[in-house]
């Protein structure tokens, strides 16, 4: 457990001397989301219908842009050799490097999510499930990604394939947190849409760690 | 199994067993179509439309075979190494990519008239989607490497981890009740359809099956060959260096 603080801290410095650029992620998110307004027209009703299906895409859009940095640097520099040869299971090193990457990305995207809600005149009753699905959703995203981006690994074209690789994987989390919202503003039921997102996010914390050493393992070989 | 790891054995089985899959899956498919569109009845609701099921049924139960055979190929190579499972998932890609887009679009053409739309986004077409862009990662994947044995190695692992779409696929007519109709043949209690009709969508499903093999062993063969090319292509350029060495 200490050691897997430790790698979490070392992921977090890293990200802080690299200036926080993961954040640019964030400002991705929101240029993003504000493009719609432009494309869609600014009507307020048309805005606040569609208003969830924008948020979750673009929030998905993001976190895969960010998903390259969380192997692609160790792995150039030759740091994820020294880890893979540690004592410490592999499972548990990428375990920690997921966690420091949603910390540093998918927690950031979740902060801004409300302000972008009100932008697109999202209902009030959908902004605490918003939040709620997205709390579930986004460490999902990083989880399934880390998935695609232990396989590119020293692939060329490395970013534009982990999205084919990657989003198809994506969209039962993208189905269920715009089921979840939408649900909560029609009045409806959405525990079902939750507890969903939350069993996805179980079954990957089980699986993606395991696949992703699997997929390190095979690029390092 | 491993008797046929050997890539010359596999071309000298494959060479025998070559045309003999191409005029089966010829007669099974004719034999099929035939029957599907002269000696089978119209359907009472959707009249002579229903003519269509023939080829988009077992066109998508195909795109789920091969995906499955992949996953299986995929599993072989990562646990036993076999030599020829990398090349058999690799060469199996692009025929299953077909059959799923020959599935989606004929299941699209059959929608209009039937439905009244060429595209809903229920729980089926949803997922065979899923299943397309599946097979489309794959191959960008197998691609996207200089060094080929790691292209197959990563793609491997993908086939693996998007193998939960397939029962997804499979379950998602009872799961949702959506537009697609329910499973009518590959469910409990049997096939739920009259025999004149199942008689040439089943032909119709091993001919495909057949056809698939056919193709299969065809890419396989050019896989060694070119395997081969590139090998000797090498030596053209390494030999003088180890004729002194």
């Amino acid at each position: 457990m200490d050691r897997f603080i430790r790698l979490v801290g070392r992921d977090l410095r890293l990200a802080q001397r690299h200036g926080f650029d993961s954040l640019l992620v964030v400002v991705f998110f929101v240029i993003a989301v504000v493009l719609f307004p432009f494309g869609v027209g600014p009507e307020p009703n048309i805005l606040a219908r569609i208003a969830a299906g924008i948020i979750w895409v673009a929030a998905l859009l993001a976190s895969m842009l960010s998903l390259e940095r969380l192997l692609q640097a160790d792995y150039e520099d030759g740091s994820l050799e020294l880890l893979v040869l540690s004592p410490v299971t592999l499972e548990v090193i990428v375990l920690a490097k997921i966690l420091a990457h949603w910390l540093t990305t998918g927690l950031p995207l979740i902060i801004a999510a409300p302000l972008l809600a009100v932008l697109l005149n999202m209902n009030v009753e959908g902004f605490a499930i918003l939040i709620l699905a997205l709390l579930l959703g986004t460490p999902t995203l990083s989880l399934m990604g880390a998935v695609g981006a232990g396989l590119i690994l020293g692939s060329r074209r490395g970013g534009v394939l982990l999205s084919l690789l990657v989003l198809p994987l994506y969209i039962p989390v993208l189905i269920f947190g715009v089921g979840a919202v939408d649900a909560a503003i029609a009045g409806f039921a959405f525990k079902a849409q939750i507890l969903i997102l939350a069993g996805l996010f179980l079954g990957t914390l089980a699986l993606c760690p395991w696949a992703t050493a699997a997929a390190i393992r095979q690029a390092l070989e | 199994m491993h008797r046929f790891a050997n890539p010359k054995r596999f071309m000298r089985l494959s060479g025998v067993l070559l045309p003999w899959t191409a005029g089966l899956s010829i007669v099974l498919i004719g034999a099929g179509i035939y029957l599907a569109l002269f000696g089978s009845p119209s359907d009472y609701q959707q009249g002579q439309s229903v003519r269509m099921m023939y080829v988009h049924v077992p066109a998508a139960w195909m795109s789920l075979f091969c995906y499955t055979s992949m996953a299986v190929a995929a599993a072989v190579a990562l646990i036993w190494k076999h030599p020829l499972a990398d090349l058999a998932a690799k060469s199996a890609a692009p025929i299953g990519a077909c059959f799923t887009f020959l599935a989606l679009v004929t299941g699209s053409l059959w929608g209009k008239p039937m439905w009244g739309t060429w595209w809903v986004w229920d729980a089926r077409l949803t997922s065979v989607l899923i299943l397309f862009f599946l097979y489309l990662g794959y191959m960008a994947l197998i691609n996207a490497f200089d060094d080929p044995t790691r292209g197959y190695r990563a793609a491997s692992i993908l086939v693996l981890v998007g193998f939960v779409n397939v029962p997804i696929i499979k379950f998602s007519v009872d799961w949702w009740n959506t537009l697609h109709q329910p499973a009518s043949v590959f469910k409990m209690g049997g096939p739920a359809i009259h025999p004149s009709m199942l008689t040439p969508l089943l032909l119709v499903g091993v001919g495909y099956t057949t056809y698939f093999l056919w193709v299969l062993m065809v890419r396989m063969r050019t896989e060694i060959l070119a395997g081969k090319i590139r090998a000797a292509r090498l030596r053209q350029v390494r030999g003088p260096v180890s004729a002194e060495g």
